[in-house]
């Protein structure tokens, strides 16, 4: 049994190949979190104007892409577009896709924090003679971000781990280099090394998480 | 005192890690009497209430109660509880359930009654407190005072042997606290068994049979009020009696 | 041919869509067919280790723990290949639906036990001690009294978490499952026109976009009182 799914040869085999995949999931990561994370905060600053011109498209452009799967969203651009005569390429694909799908989960994230920050708090910051911006900058933001830190790393965990949708679209991430791998070598090891690779990258993140979250559900009784 | 104490309870200590909260405590409590214990906080009386029904394990000592020994372990302890009715300071309600859903469930789960009959001695028991015309009122849609009665209801509605009270109105504003009270002295009145632990020396004064002061988890002294209040034997209790009274 | 006319003949192209549209509601019927054994498995499989875990039965609940550590940090599309791709070389087979269902539902498992079980722990002391104080046992407090009041508290996360796990079912056309998104692909690439992708797209927004705006109202209902 070990020497099928945890053969040592193999590894060392396929080393290179993995490595090469996870240096690509982290550049990866990387680029699409800050994406994403940047999407948000545009749809969460937005929502925050109380026009319902502005909240009901809004709400509807949230909805849609919550809706939607990511990878339906993905293949949408990467077989979709080359027909319009727009070829972008697995990577790009991958990076307009996550800012569309995960821009609008960190949007609705950063708009619960913006919430939850009572409106004298603003109302404190203009009576000192800061502008609507500075205020929402130096006094909303810092206290939503806080509120909602649980909430935010659980969606970039979500992030990281859907970078593994890459591999359909043939970008050499994690995934794809470990199948890659698999097809060469006839063993399934290098994706049970991928596994645990994406398990020791992420388990320190899901246990912080598990904490937080816990003592957030016991505060809210 | 009756040759045959309904609550026994003999040498009890409790630890709570390295803190030695109980330290060898004897209580026996008669048929249709009031005890009244009171003490500084931390003295341990709560610890003691809450060891009479076993929500709280004993380190060591024994504890009979209407003749079944509590700690012993082939004791049916679900069981056993229906007889010792408690009410806890902060009201403990479902909030879920209505305040009849509140007092029957114990009657249909432990007591095994169909739900008409549960209903039926649910209703009586809102009856008692005065609070027949709130029976489907959530938690969430009463006063404190309310609440507390409730509680009430859920444990007499078992017809319990004895009734412990953790602080019952310790949480209240200062008006609610004479309705439970008065729910109180009527339960006294039927002859319930009680033992209160309470700051209502008032109520201690007037319904209570035997005063009981702890402090640092012994019982420093006991007997009836006005022996306690007026002429304590000991420095700690006067100290203490002297505190609570210039509030 | 304006742009626009090109566009529609492209996108929307009504012979090719009239043509697939068969397979992409076989597909819909599928994807429905293997969203409802997710969550229906995977809710009752979280519900069913919270519950165990609530026992505290201390090397249970470490094994617990570890395993809904595991399936929260592994991206479900890494348990679906592994089970479709690594399984078949220890002579067990799944096919592709068996290990999409089984790997999503152990995804939401992971999330739902993690979500039931702080809803549970969040119920007050107090409830527990008043419920057995009337004489209920441990498993009537916990079902009649604490599961209850722990349900309401966690509908709004779990929902959502739900949606997001459900729709991962798309990923099951990595291993040749016939949902939507797998008869949309072959649609395209027998027809050489995207119109099938859009109808796909579609059918996902027919089925999910309901219980997103569901969500939503359940979401203020439940909403936590801060």
């Amino acid at each position: 049994m070990i020497q099928t799914f945890f053969n040592v040869e193999i590894i060392a085999a396929a080393w290179p190949i993995v490595l090469s995949g996870l240096l690509n999931t982290v550049l990866l990561s990387l680029i699409v979190v800050p994406l994403g994370l940047f999407g948000g905060l545009i749809l969460a600053l937005l929502a925050s104007v109380k026009s319902p011109w502005v909240r009901w498209p809004l709400m509807a452009w949230v909805d849609f892409f919550r809706a939607f799967p990511p990878l339906v969203l993905l293949i949408l651009l990467f077989a979709g577009l080359p027909f319009a005569g727009l070829e972008l390429g697995g990577f790009a694909c991958v990076a307009i896709a996550f800012f569309l799908n995960t821009g609008s989960y960190y949007g609705e994230i950063f708009r619960a924090g913006i919430e939850s920050v009572p409106q004298g708090q603003v109302e404190a910051g203009r009576s000192t003679g800061l502008s609507r911006l500075q205020a929402m900058g130096y006094i909303v933001l810092p206290q939503a971000v806080r509120n909602v830190l649980p909430d935010l790393l659980s969606n970039t965990l979500e992030v990281v781990k859907l970078t593994s949708l890459g591999s359909v679209v043939a970008v050499p991430e994690l995934l794809y280099q470990a199948r890659q791998a698999q097809s060469l070598t006839y063993n399934p090891t290098p994706i049970v090394v991928a596994a645990v690779i994406y398990f020791l990258m992420l388990w320190p993140l899901v246990r912080l998480l598990s904490r937080l979250e816990n003592r957030a559900l016991a505060g809210r009784r | 005192m009756t040759p045959q104490p309904i609550v026994d309870a003999r040498a009890i200590h409790k630890h709570f890690g390295a803190l030695h909260v109980l330290k060898g405590v004897d209580l026996k409590v008669a048929e249709r009497e009031l005890v009244f214990v009171i003490g500084p906080s931390g003295s341990g009386k709560s610890t003691l209430l809450r060891c009479l029904n076993r929500l709280e394990e004993p380190s060591s000592g024994s504890i009979v109660v209407d003749g079944i020994d509590m700690l012993d372990p082939r004791t049916d302890i679900n069981h056993a509880r229906q007889r010792i009715g408690m009410v806890f300071q902060s009201f403990n309600l479902y909030p879920h359930m209505t305040a009849l859903g509140n007092v029957t469930l114990a009657l249909r789960k432990v007591a095994g009654k169909s739900r008409a009959e549960a209903d039926a001695l649910g209703h009586a028991a809102l009856e008692r407190v005065g609070l027949a015309d709130r029976a489907e009122h959530t938690p969430g849609q009463l006063s404190g005072g309310q609440q507390q009665r409730v509680a009430i209801a859920r444990s007499i509605a078992l017809e319990p042997r004895v009734m412990l009270f953790d602080e019952p109105t310790s949480a209240l504003d200062p008006e609610l606290v004479g309705s439970v009270l008065a729910v109180m002295r009527s339960l006294r009145e039927s002859g319930m068994t009680m033992i209160v632990v309470s700051h209502e020396m008032g109520f201690a004064r007037n319904a209570a049979d035997r005063v009981v002061f702890m402090d640092d988890g012994l019982i420093v002294e006991q007997g009836p009020p006005a022996a306690i209040f007026e002429t304590p034997a000991h420095e700690r209790t006067r100290a203490f009696i002297g505190q609570i009274q210039r509030h | 041919m304006t742009t626009w006319e090109r566009f529609l003949d492209t996108f929307f192209n009504g012979k090719v869509m009239l043509k697939y549209l068969p397979d992409i509601l076989s597909g819909m019927v599928v994807t429905i067919e293997l969203a409802l054994l997710i969550v229906f498995s995977g809710l009752a499989a979280g519900l069913a280790l919270a519950l165990i875990r609530s026992l505290a039965i201390r090397p249970l609940n470490w094994l617990i723990i570890f395993i809904v550590d595991l399936f929260r940090s592994l991206p479900p599309l890494v348990i679906i290949v592994l089970m479709y791709f690594g399984l078949p070389y220890a002579e067990v087979s799944p096919s592709g639906f068996v290990s999409t269902w089984l790997s999503l539902a152990l995804v939401l498992m992971a999330f739902s036990e993690e979500i039931f079980w702080a809803g549970i722990t969040s119920v007050h002391k107090g409830q527990w001690e008043a419920s057995r104080s009337t004489g209920l046992s441990f498993g009537q407090t916990l079902m009649n009294v604490v599961l209850p009041q722990a349900l309401r508290l966690t509908i709004p996360p779990l929902t959502n978490r739900t949606i997001a796990i459900t729709k991962g079912t798309a990923l099951g056309t990595v291993v040749a499952v016939t949902e939507i998104l797998g008869e949309a692909s072959s649609a395209v690439s027998n027809s050489y026109n995207p119109s099938p992708l859009m109808m796909g797209a579609a059918a996902y927004l027919v089925l999910f976009l309901p219980v997103v705006v569901l969500a939503r109202r359940l979401e203020k209902r439940f909403a936590w009182k801060r």
